[in-house]
């Protein structure tokens, strides 16, 4: 292997690194949703996208960076997703699986349709002149954006451990999680903390959509393509494992970026249908996903 | 009863509101009217107005918004009736949109600026036998296929290819500075694999002096080029043949800049995205210097010169490029045809746009002839380098309106500005 090479592979790992923890980020939300309420999140992909569009909106109307209106959308998305769950998903809770599955469906069809009528179908992307900066680190050089989005990431990751492992209300989303029964019992208002857990998984779909917002332009579209990206992530990290997830984004977005330097670019994505396929044959409870049985 | 004269008072009121009609009416229509041209022509005029191709379709319609005020500063008679329909970038939207124009009476189509978009169109034209007029579309097959209702008035990937990679060497002669090898990255849709294998066809033939190193083909849905813009880097090359659109072209050059790419030239081989006025208002001082070989509009043409002024007052904001001269031009054949047919049977229009020979348009090359296959040969291509964000003609040097800048300036050129 010539150095070029080996240069040329060092910096594509470096660049799914980036874009693998924003993918994590994105995945995270699923996984916490589903660790916590046993609900799969269909309409996940289109929440990133309505995120993408509201920090698309405040750059292009307001002025304001993503970075810096990425708090706001990550409220908004929390206190919507609190009243969705509330409202909307609740009474679903513990109903056979299709009907969850048609109502977060139909969810995800309307966001679509929402986004469609009020921004169109043509893309929508931020144009900032960091866009073009990077950094340097020896023969490597750094996407500026993504590096910011990856930090960010990061960050988002470690606050919501923080907030599992340290807050009275995370501890208790894990106990509702780790034990519905048991939480009842002891008096838990467990569908409080099902809508608040909804809730914080929606804040990281937006926090995720403020980021990929600054790396690709938006159309209501993509939302499918990220909902399905999500999916594999979960899979692949297991499903209901926040380490997971992140390990997951981390995996998929290595993945694609090594395949798209040693194969042709435009096949990336079948490499990470490939590890899907493997991790259900060998591992079909994720890589730190817990076997149920 | 026969000698007696028949010019009543009715009469006389319906010649005084004829009368008048026509001197109130526009223009166009009174100079229609007083030369007797046939009745209303209707064009289905069929564009990528939404979706990923929505900016270039766009610039495309607003060639054909002014062509009726063109026409009349031309003292053209005729006035064409313009129906638009949107195929949303996808070839599936295209043929239902070309069956929709079919069924609500159009008489000839234009269409559709995306090779995919075109064959699907093309192949419903056939199967209804109504005229179809090619806008843009560079895959040889549509002339190649012996369609009997299809006319082109752009060049096939093969001539586009021939006419940029000779400009190339005239780029090289006129600088005095020739790269050693070359990277070709490529949208892989219809028109993108046509160009690659136009270009790997043709490269061997046309004896160029650099080598092609690495051909790096991607989606033009695209929504980061990382990776593909990392692999031409690491093969080195001096210089860059991106065939692209207009998004990828953008993702392309911000990555390039972003893994400090600064290969000896980016020469586009024949393909939209680098001269198109989004590119280079969302580029700004990386747009710079980027070297499009095209068909361009010929600035010297008294026609392109009333477009350019009609376009100008309509669309102050927008810039008037090849997509809106050829869909113009689209329109022009049109009306040619109509005029020469006065009629709009389809058969006849096709037999009128055989016979086609228009001498004064819009776009560099010979006048508007279509061979036997459909096809008009006469186009040529210029090279339009981007300068002080304006595509600028700099080659053939007979048409050049500014010198020729190339190798292009690093990426923290001052004369990027």
């Amino acid at each position: 292997m010539t150095s070029d090479f080996l240069l040329s592979l060092a910096q594509a790992i470096t660049k799914g690194l980036l874009t693998g923890m924003v993918y994590g980020l994105m995945a995270l939300g699923l996984s916490v949703i589903f660790g916590v309420m046993r609900v799969v999140n269909f309409a996940h992909g289109e929440l990133m996208v309505v995120g993408m569009y509201l920090a698309w909106m405040g750059f292009e109307y307001l002025q304001v960076s993503p970075m810096l209106s990425l708090p706001l959308i990550a409220a908004v998305f929390f206190v919507a997703g609190y009243a969705l769950q509330r409202g909307v998903i609740s009474p679903f809770i513990g109903r056979p699986e299709h009907q969850q599955f048609l109502l977060l469906l139909a969810i995800a069809i309307l966001l679509v349709n929402a986004c469609l009528a009020i921004a169109g179908p043509d893309s929508r992307g931020v144009q900032m002149e960091s866009q073009f900066d990077s950094y340097e680190l020896g023969p490597l050089v750094f996407d500026a954006v993504r590096l910011h989005a990856a930090l960010v990431a990061v960050a988002i990751a470690g606050l919501l451990w923080l907030f599992f492992t340290r807050t009275r209300i995370g501890k208790s989303i894990r106990a509702a999680a780790d034990n519905h029964m048991g939480a009842l019992v002891v008096g838990l208002d467990v569908k409080r903390l099902y809508a608040f857990t909804f809730g914080v998984g929606a804040a990281c779909v937006g926090a995720a959509g403020a980021l990929m917002i600054t790396i690709i332009p938006v159309t209501p579209f993509l939302a499918a393509e990220y909902t399905l990206l999500a999916f594999v992530i979960v899979i692949v990290g297991g499903l209901g494992s926040m380490t997971g997830a992140l390990l997951g984004g981390l995996l998929i977005g290595v993945s694609e970026a090594v395949a798209g330097l040693l194969l042709q670019p435009s096949l990336k994505s079948m490499v990470s249908f490939g590890i899907l396929i493997l991790v259900l044959l060998l591992r079909p409870q994720g890589l730190l996903g817990k076997n149920s049985q | 009863m026969t000698g007696r004269n028949t010019f009543t008072r009715r009469r006389f009121g319906q010649a005084t509101l004829a009368g008048t009609a026509l001197l109130g009416a526009p223009l166009p229509i009174r100079q229609a009217l007083a030369q007797g041209g046939p009745a209303n022509l209707k064009v289905g005029l069929l564009l990528p107005t939404s979706g990923l191709q929505a900016q270039i379709g766009q610039a495309c319609r607003r060639g054909a918004d002014v062509a009726n005020e063109v026409f009349a500063d031309m003292k053209m008679p005729v006035k064409i009736d313009i129906v638009n329909y949107d195929t949303e970038t996808k070839p599936d939207v295209a043929r239902t949109q070309a069956e929709k124009a079919i069924d609500a009476g159009c008489h000839m189509l234009v269409g559709a600026f995306d090779s995919g978009q075109t064959i699907a169109i093309a192949q419903v034209c056939e199967q209804r036998g109504v005229p179809l007029i090619v806008n843009i579309a560079a895959a040889p097959q549509i002339t190649e296929q012996g369609y009997k209702f299809v006319v082109r008035n752009f060049p096939t990937a093969p001539m586009l290819i021939t006419g940029a990679l000779a400009l190339h060497k005239e780029i090289f002669k006129v600088s005095g500075k020739t790269p050693k090898t070359a990277v070709l990255m490529s949208v892989n849709d219809t028109f993108g694999t046509s160009m690659i294998n136009g270009i790997k066809a043709l490269f061997p033939k046309l004896d160029m002096p650099y080598e092609l190193v690495d051909t790096i083909s991607y989606d033009p849905a695209a929504k980061d080029l990382a990776v593909e813009v990392g692999k031409a880097k690491a093969t080195k090359a001096e210089l860059l043949l991106p065939v692209s659109r207009l998004n990828d072209a953008k993702l392309l050059v911000q990555e390039m800049v972003k893994q400090r790419w600064e290969p000896m030239g980016v020469l586009n081989p024949g393909a939209p995205g680098l001269y198109e006025q989004d590119f280079l208002k969302t580029m700004g001082k990386y747009g710079e210097f980027m070297i499009s070989n095209v068909p361009w509009l010929d600035p010297k043409s008294a026609m392109t010169q009333s477009l350019e002024k009609r376009h100008a007052a309509k669309y102050p904001n927008d810039q008037l490029d090849l997509n809106g001269g050829f869909t113009f031009e689209g329109i022009l054949i049109a009306a040619h045809a109509w005029l020469t047919a006065k009629s709009t049977k389809p058969g006849d229009l096709m037999e009128a746009l055989r016979k086609s020979k228009i001498d004064q348009h819009v776009m560099i090359g010979g006048p508007i002839q279509f061979d036997a296959k459909g096809q008009n040969v006469n186009i040529k291509a210029s090279a339009v380098e981007n300068l002080k964000r304006k595509p600028t003609v700099v080659l053939p040097l007979e048409s050049a309106a500014a010198p020729l800048v190339f190798p292009m300036p690093s990426w923290n050129d001052k004369r990027r500005t």
